[in-house]
């Protein structure tokens, strides 16, 4: 595949790993122990995984993985919202496909689906919106899910809904932004993160400079990174290389597709639908401020949460669920208690198990299983 | 064949009528599935199929029996349709445990509404499958259900073949050293699937692999009758049969990356959906297990036969008792190649 196979090119990977460990030298905090590196991004997670990027590298760089799988980080309370939603006889509930199979308290959307609820899996908000076309006499609601990457579309879908005048068409709104969230992990206690891999895509949309606090403020250096496995390594190249120099900046690694000041159409679209939520609660990292966007009152009449009655209620994570601990790298996944055991794909307890893109999950498939479990036995031994 | 009258059928849509055990039911099944798979054996119209006992000592010493129903939306892709798949599925089924396919046969479920001409051309496409591969569909049932209680038609064959004497197929004969082989590219039939759905609007003219695959296993059983694993990669894909032989022979299967037929148009749906071509169904492959030192031969062979031009040697069965698969990247790293919990669904982004 032209344009692709390009950023998969084995010799290239070697030449990379080659430059990276050279850099070794330059970095005396690599000295003291792992550096801790986190790609903020479900999607880059997954290439780690799908590559086996891990393996290449030496063993004094450590790669964290973050809560930016949309999917991962979604309370069970709202999943609950989503199955009440989905089972009122008039509605048809539209969903990406992996949001599917997310547990809530009870079920998840699949299980509703089974027992009868109409849940259709779409590819895009628009082709929700064009099933509402097609069933004037049904209420479609899209389960609008995502960090900004995803926020340009189903802003896009409301104002074309409002331009056609199609009243039975709605959100569920469930869009989540993603600075807060980087600044709430920046501020935890138990935060140990040396660099950041930025998400590309939510950088394709909101540009560079929101995140320079990253480098301003906490002083650690981030490169928003395509997704490709190339593209990560030259990401970690060149946070390293900015630890070799001392500096703290944002760098493009994208900048064939991030701009640096983003989507501005896109950008656009998201300020005239959405606004800020006071606070958003989180699977695994509890409720942050500011960390959400619900839909502007001049839009109340595609806004799920308005149109119908949702239960709305709290559900707490497992106790011994430890997706936080993971999530800000206190922990690797399977030092968690559960990892393997009690929280597995089959039956997630965590966010992290819950999607392909989540980091729990993306050991449990891709990584040794067995190997994983004993080597948490030995560490319980030994601590 | 004497007393038979072919009458003809007037109505142009299945109704209840047509499974209702009366003058419609028997004018549905004369003039469609009798006329249709024109075997002697059908054209008796009694309540079994007769089948001569000699036909089957005479190639081998065991009876191979199997049975599968077939459920796809659309009825119609490119390359197949559920009629195709339905002859072609269960031939394959006896084919990769070395049987030589015999006899199907037929069991319709059908929706009432379903249109004549549908079936008829399901009918024929079953009838031109079977035909293509030396197989006789000798017998049948007919349901006809209330609207919503079936998508249009569901159908099931089973079929019976004979094992030849001294061949030995089974999951647990994986060997350390042994090569895997698969026929042709993976993924084309999931992929055909996704795009006749006409859900992503994509440009592009996948077709289906459905093909009956016993031609292609006669042809390797002849140049390596000590063939230790063989399986169709059908639902689940290739990473399902892997991990099946992996787990039953106690050992690990390293797939090689860089060695696996995929074509481009089916990588890049795979890309733009997040799915894994290791998953996707398929209805013409097979995955065999064979002695290293017979691949050479086996693979010259399978690519002289139209079924697996493309073969290819994709991975190796090495000693470690883990039963699990791993992937060599072409990237330079390695993964698990797991089994799937569920279906493979779209990732959001």
């Amino acid at each position: 595949m032209k344009y692709v196979d390009e950023f998969r090119d084995p010799a290239k990977a070697r030449a990379l790993v080659k430059e990276i460990t050279a850099l070794y030298e330059k970095i005396p905090a690599a000295h003291q122990g792992p550096l801790q590196l986190m790609e903020f991004c479900g999607g880059h997670t997954h290439t780690i995984f799908r590559y086996g990027i891990e393996q290449l590298l030496p063993d004094w760089i450590e790669l964290v993985h973050g809560p930016g799988c949309p999917v991962c980080v979604l309370p069970m309370g709202r999943v609950d919202d989503c199955v009440a939603l989905a089972e009122r006889p008039d509605v048809i509930f539209t969903t990406f496909g992996d949001a599917m199979r997310v547990p809530g308290s009870k079920k998840s959307l699949l299980q509703a689906k089974a027992e009868g609820a109409d849940v259709r899996m779409v590819y895009s908000p628009m082709d929700a919106l064009q099933l509402a076309k097609k069933h004037p006499d049904r209420q479609v609601i899209f389960f609008a899910l995502g960090f900004e990457t995803t926020m340009p579309s189903t802003a896009l879908t409301v104002l074309q809904a409002e331009r056609e005048g199609i009243e039975n068409f709605s959100l569920f709104c469930n869009h989540i932004t993603t600075v807060p969230t980087i600044k709430a992990i920046l501020d935890s206690p138990d935060m140990r993160i040396d660099g950041f891999l930025a998400p590309g895509h939510v950088s394709m949309v909101v540009g560079e400079q929101p995140f320079q606090f990253v480098a301003q403020h906490y002083h650690r250096p981030i490169v928003i990174t395509g997704f490709e496995p190339l593209d990560i390594l030259q990401s970690i190249w060149m946070l390293l290389r900015q630890m070799a120099d001392g500096r703290c900046e944002v760098e493009n690694q994208y900048a064939r597709v991030v701009a640096s000041r983003g989507n501005t159409a896109g950008l656009q679209a998201i300020a005239q639908v959405f606004e800020l939520r006071e606070f958003f609660e989180w699977r695994g990292l509890g409720s942050i401020d500011h960390s959400g966007v619900r839909m502007r009152p001049e839009y109340a009449r595609f806004d799920a949460e308005q149109k119908f009655s949702v239960p709305n209620l709290r559900i707490t994570d497992p106790k011994s669920c430890q997706c936080g601990e993971v999530l800000k790298g206190a922990i690797r996944p399977w030092q968690c208690k559960v990892f393997g055991t009690g929280c597995t794909p089959e039956t997630p307890m965590g966010a992290l198990m819950v999607s392909s893109e989540g980091a729990c999950a993306a050991y449990y498939n891709f990584g040794d299983l067995q190997e994983l479990l004993q080597r948490r036995e030995k560490e319980v031994v030994h601590a | 064949m004497k007393g038979f009258q072919s009458r003809r059928l007037q109505a142009e849509t299945i109704t209840l009528a047509h499974g209702a055990g009366g003058k419609a039911m028997r004018d549905l099944i004369e003039s469609v599935f009798v006329e249709g798979f024109a075997s002697p054996e059908l054209h008796r119209l009694e309540d079994q199929a007769r089948l001569d006992l000699t036909r089957f000592t005479a190639q081998g010493d065991r009876l191979a029996l199997t049975t599968d129903s077939y459920v796809v939306d659309p009825l119609f892709f490119p390359g197949g349709d559920i009629g195709k798949l339905a002859v072609a599925g269960t031939i394959n089924d006896l084919a990769v445990g070395g049987a030589r396919p015999l006899y199907l046969t037929c069991g319709m479920v059908i929706e009432e509404g379903l249109p004549m001409e549908t079936l008829r051309a399901v009918v024929a496409s079953m009838k031109a499958t079977a035909d293509a591969a030396g197989v006789a569909i000798v017998t049948g049932d007919t349901k006809v259900v209330h609207r919503g209680a079936a998508d249009k038609l569901f159908i099931n064959t089973a079929g019976v073949g004979v094992i030849p004497r001294g061949i030995d197929i089974r999951a647990d004969r994986g060997q350390p050293g042994d090569k895997v082989i698969i026929n042709g590219f993976l993924g084309d039939h999931g992929a055909a699937i996704v795009d006749a759905r006409g859900e992503m609007s994509l440009d592009n003219s996948i077709e289906t692999d459905c093909q009956p695959l016993n031609e292609l296993v006669e042809a390797m059983l002849k140049v390596c009758p000590d063939i230790h694993c063989l399986r169709d990669a059908t639902r689940g894909g290739l990473a399902t049969v892997l991990n099946e032989f992996a787990e039953a022979s106690r050992v690990t299967i390293a797939l090689d990356e860089q060695a696996l037929p995929i074509r481009p148009e089916v990588r890049g749906m795979c890309e733009l959906l997040g799915l894994d071509p290791l998953y996707l169904a398929n209805e013409g492959k097979l995955v065999a297990v064979v002695p290293a030192e017979e691949s050479d031969a086996l693979l010259a062979a399978m690519r002289e036969h139209p079924s697996g031009r493309h073969s290819a040697v994709i991975g190796e069965v090495q000693a470690e008792s883990t039963g699990r698969v791993i992937l060599q990247t072409a990237f330079g790293g390695h993964r698990i190649v797991d089994m799937l919990v569920g279906e493979q669904l779209p990732r959001i982004c």
